[in-house]
């Protein structure tokens, strides 16, 4: 239920706070979407979107997160057996 | 696509595999919040991927699953009204009520529509001025935004022929609940990323002092899972208790503000029925007065007895994470998706669903 889904917006067609849609593209399936949650997205954003809303934009440093944090484990692991 | 492909990397997972299996010293219990994550753990066999001494437990995160069995049985009652339209998300159609589903009020002439957002409600009101419709708003604090949105916009244009059956329910009062409850086994949690990417997780720091356990807000990916159950393990193994973030690229600490602010504005918090819970304290969002006129159990005088007859389902347990699918001697014998005895059983993301998919071979 609370499935929601990254996808790139295309362009953004009403600028009414209120209304504000744009078309948003899920690896190629375009669909309408409420951008009334995200004021700060602009084109070309990749934002979460959930029954028809999006509701937020995503952050490509901290999408790098998950990686980088493997490489510190990685390290960490290496200090101690250095130390051991 | 981006932003889901490169968190299904195997041999990403696999380095998680080995971090948390180097970290973890001694056994413990984990539980996913979501119904999206149960999902995932599932589906790409998470499970597998760690050591003997963790234990994952599914958490209450369903909506279609907690959904009482009242708001259930007032939907199929208002469904099977003339002149209505029953809108609803698709997986609530085969939730069984006391004596039916809204799946065969549908087949027996009753209009219940699967819409794909509360919005499309408002479009069928306007283009059917002469019906009642109704949308069964249920849900999580993710869903909530666009509900409160959908509930404002109908008060806004004034449609008169628009309201709103409310199941909305929040996550943090059930897992204090669950931390309460006698029976508990849960070491420590992955939050909802979703639900968080909406509220934040300041409202989680408290609950972490009281009860001294990790929360980790984690995502649905696999990778998302694995590095946030690294992080809960990690935290285990330290002594040190804290809320994580594992989903920082969708989730703020305040959450969504623009989101928060119209729930604020449409919903107060409420005492809700969890389905196989029973009423849990502050659990829940019901209309303000001023949007009361767009309450469907207002305006549909409902005079319901209800009555909880025994069942062999055991989806309470599960969704308290007591018991595990497998657990259950009606699990693919009487109860299958097709058939379902119990919610569990009926969402994609119902534990026993899921299990049920993707692994019917035991364990």
């Amino acid at each position: 239920m609370c499935l929601a889904v990254p996808g790139k917006i295309l362009s953004i067609k009403k600028d009414d706070p209120l209304m504000r849609v744009g078309q948003v593209s899920f690896g190629g399936i375009i669909k309408e979407v409420n951008l009334v949650y995200v004021p700060e997205a602009v084109i070309d954003d990749y934002v979460i979107v959930h029954v028809g809303f999006a509701i937020s934009v995503l952050d490509p440093k901290e999408a790098e997160r998950v990686f980088s944090y493997l490489d510190e484990i990685e390290h960490t692991i290496q200090d101690k057996e250095k130390s051991e | 696509m981006k932003f889901v492909d490169e968190y299904r990397n195997s041999q990403v997972a696999e380095k998680y595999k080995i971090a948390i299996a180097d970290t973890i010293t001694q056994p413990w219990t984990v539980m996913e919040v979501c119904g999206g994550q149960t999902h995932s753990i599932v589906k790409y066999g998470i499970q597998e991927l760690l050591p003997d001494s963790l234990t994952l437990l599914h958490g209450p995160g369903c909506p279609v699953c907690v959904t009482p069995l009242e708001q259930i049985d007032k939907a199929i009652a208002i469904a099977g009204l003339e002149k209505v339209i029953f809108c609803s998300f698709g997986d609530m159609l085969r939730v069984p009520g006391s004596e039916t589903n809204l799946l065969t009020v549908k087949a027996k002439g009753g209009d219940v529509r699967i819409v794909y957002s509360p919005m499309d409600a408002i479009e069928i009101a306007q283009s059917c001025p002469d019906k009642q419709v109704v949308f069964f708003a249920i849900g999580f604090e993710t869903t909530a935004p666009a509900n409160a949105m959908a509930i404002r916009q109908t008060k806004l244009n004034k449609l008169r022929n628009l309201s709103f059956l409310i199941s909305q329910v929040i996550v943090p009062p059930a897992i204090q609940s669950i931390l309460e409850s006698p029976n508990n086994k849960v070491d420590g949690f992955l939050a909802a990323g979703h639900v968080c990417t909406i509220m934040g997780y300041e409202e989680y720091e408290p609950i972490v002092k009281k009860y001294q356990i990790p929360i980790v807000v984690t995502g649905f990916e696999p990778m998302d899972i694995l590095q946030g159950i690294y992080m809960c393990v990690r935290q285990l193994e330290s002594g040190k208790v804290e809320v994580e973030n594992q989903y920082s690229r969708s989730v703020k600490k305040e959450g969504n503000r623009t989101a928060k602010n119209i729930i604020q504005e449409v919903f107060e918090i409420v005492p809700r029925k969890w389905r196989g819970v029973g009423e849990i304290p502050a659990s829940g969002l019901g209309l303000r007065k001023e949007y009361v006129d767009f309450d469907a159990e207002n305006r549909f005088c409902l005079n319901i007895k209800f009555e909880e007859k025994p069942s062999p389902c055991i989806s309470g347990l599960i969704l308290q994470g007591i018991k595990k699918p497998r657990e259950c001697p009606e699990f693919a014998i009487s109860c299958t998706p097709e058939n379902p005895l119990g919610a569990t059983m009926v969402s994609s993301e119902g534990a026993c669903a899921a299990y049920y998919r993707y692994q019917l071979t035991p364990k």
